[in-house]
């Protein structure tokens, strides 16, 4: 166990260093920040640049930077933004907590929609309620998000007048984001949870379970999805990329101030500290995310261990 | 004997629905197909005439203007169908970019082995650990949002897929008789690869590209709508989107039939996919 511990977790820092190794170079590539500060700034001589060079430390050699920027996301200081001089850890600190909320509330809106929708599927193969569930999941999965999200605000915001179009403000605020993406993940999901129903459902044990008298919601909850809940929990983990990758863009239409809104303004503004931590945050968060739900699995499959 | 009777009665409904499933995919695709490429004899007039006089027209009231105009006057269906040229060409290029390309690498690596697999296969994990917003946002904020670009950034994304699956194929194929008298009898490696090994690996690449390009499809209106992708000035469906938020108040329908183009699209490519990974592979051994 202690060696498919270790070598899961040299993994995940493998992947870490090799995307912010490959994103800091990247960004470099795309030329001098300091240049891009001086735009608008009227006449900058060569002297103005070798100052602001040697301020943001873009002149030492990429290595230097590279671990400069290391040590600043194990200290937590990242610099600061082009814009506006603001610490980025600061940023990162206010947005990443309304990214996750809404991330983990519409996880678990998913989750309380597609495993009851997914038992009757499964328990129903082929008959009516299956074939519903099915063009419901086909269709979900062909929904732009983006465009669900903007529907959501004609009927609840601007027909109906129920619930604000945008901003965090309140719990009404988080509802239509959280259905959004609760319903887009419940697309895949159902579909998840039939399958391993389907699969749990020719157990013996579940075979014993009925012949034993017990009642059907009984056998179906209790026992099968006792049993398929270790898979749907891995599947779950792994959809998280895409969830946070969903929110980043339904927070556009919703003006949610996450990690996405900072995102794209970072990236129209050109401002290469912000842009470099948020997507930093984001794969240690990923890959985070998968390391653990790798490590669940392992300690409770031990098969996996030996892959 | 029920029960036989009553499988084979599933089995029946099963099949049916599966036609239906084709009949819808394959007609909403071809519909789409059509109208996008007679699009000019279609609206001789163009998806950028402005017609000022005729100012945000509600939908369904005019013949001239059946799904409205928008703050420009532009004819809105006029604008759906060219939008939809944009979304179709970034989807099968793309597609046919990552084919060539994955496909390539999948039968070299698996053929092969060794070293190229080596690479190619640790390349393609690392690149999967990267969720595509982060490698949209790394690579347009490098080299700026285009047309070109937004199928680049497509076809690096998706080659993995392929690779992957070609080279789980090309691993258990090789193994088989047919090709190991192929090799004894000293058939040459590229004579080995494309015709012994290509057609026994068509069938789950062809399912993966019709749903590939249905995802592609909304993923190229997801970047142009958030101004990452094609350039705004073209009509694309994402970027009529991305306008259209500004007057959701005043006129819904610049925003309701882009996002309606883009499902019904991306619903006749998925229904498709679906239905022939159902016939190619009966067992549901591939099914999500």
């Amino acid at each position: 166990m202690a060696g498919f511990l270790i070598k899961r977790l040299l993994q995940a820092i493998f992947v870490v260093i090799a995307i912010t190794l490959v994103v800091s170079f990247a960004i470099r590539l795309t030329g001098d920040p300091a240049v891009t500060m001086f735009q608008g700034g009227g006449a900058m001589t060569e002297a103005d640049l070798a100052r602001i060079r040697a301020a943001l430390g873009t002149d030492q050699p990429f290595i230097v930077q590279y671990l400069h920027f290391l040590k600043g996301l194990v200290t937590l200081d990242l610099g600061r933004s082009f814009t506006g001089g603001t610490s980025v850890s600061l940023l990162i600190g206010e947005a990443l907590p309304a990214t996750l909320l809404l991330a983990f509330i519409s996880m678990a809106v998913s989750v309380v929609l597609s495993i009851p929708l997914g038992i009757k599927a499964a328990t129903s193969k082929g008959k009516g309620a299956d074939q519903i569930i099915r063009i419901f999941s086909l269709v979900g999965l062909s929904f732009p998000n983006f465009w669900l999200a903007t529907m959501l605000v004609l009927l609840f915001s601007i027909t109906l007048g129920w619930l604000p179009p945008s901003g965090m403000s309140g719990a009404a605020s988080y509802v239509m984001p959280a259905i959004t993406m609760g319903i887009i993940l419940t697309a895949t999901n159902v579909r998840l949870v039939r399958t391993s129903m389907l699969e749990t459902l020719q157990s013996q044990y579940i075979m014993v379970a009925r012949a034993k008298g017990l009642s059907e919601t009984k056998v179906l909850y209790k026992h099968a999805l006792r049993n398929c809940a270790i898979p749907l929990i891995t599947y779950f983990g792994l959809q998280f990329g895409g969830l946070l990758g969903g929110i980043v863009v339904i927070e556009r239409v919703f003006n949610w101030p996450g990690l996405g809104t900072l995102a794209f303004d970072a990236v129209g503004a050109r401002d290469y500290p912000v842009l470099q931590a948020v997507i930093t945050v984001l794969s240690l968060l990923i890959v985070g995310i998968n390391l653990l739900v790798d490590i669940a699995y392992g300690l409770v499959d031990p098969r996996i261990r030996t892959e | 004997m029920t029960v036989k009777l009553l499988s084979a009665a599933k089995t029946f409904r099963l099949s049916r629905f599966n036609s239906l499933e084709f009949i819808l995919g394959a007609s909403l695709t071809i519909i789409i197909c059509l109208a996008v490429l007679f699009s000019s004899q279609l609206f001789p007039g163009g998806a950028d005439k402005i017609d000022l006089m005729a100012r945000l027209a509600k939908p369904f009231t005019t013949a001239a203007h059946p799904l409205g105009t928008d703050p420009l006057g532009r004819d809105v269906l006029a604008r759906v169908v060219a939008g939809g040229k944009i979304s179709l060409f970034v989807g099968f290029t793309s597609v046919a970019g990552s084919v060539l390309f994955g496909v390539l690498m999948g039968l070299v690596a698996g053929y092969y082995r060794g070293f190229w697999d080596m690479v190619v296969m640790h390349f393609a994990d690392l690149q999967l650990a990267m969720p595509f917003i982060l490698l949209a946002i790394t690579f347009i904020a490098i080299v700026g949002g285009s047309l070109t670009n937004t199928i680049i950034l497509l076809i690096v994304s998706q080659w993995v897929q392929y690779a992957r699956l070609v080279r789980g194929s090309v691993l258990t194929l090789r193994e088989r008789e047919f090709i190991l008298s192929a090799r004894a009898i000293g058939v040459r490696d590229w004579r080995i690869i494309f015709q012994h090994l290509l057609p026994n690996l068509i069938g789950p690449v062809i399912v993966l590209m019709t749903l590939n390009v249905a995802n592609n499809i909304l993923l190229e209106s997801s970047l142009t709508f958030l101004g990452m992708g094609v350039d705004p000035t073209i009509p694309s469906w994402g970027g009529m989107l991305a306008d259209g938020r500004t007057y959701l108040q005043i006129a819904w329908w610049v925003s309701v039939f882009p996002g309606l183009a883009i499902l019904l699209t991306v619903l006749g490519l998925n229904l498709l996919g679906d239905w022939l990974r159902d016939s190619l592979d009966p067992t549901g051994r591939t099914s999500r």
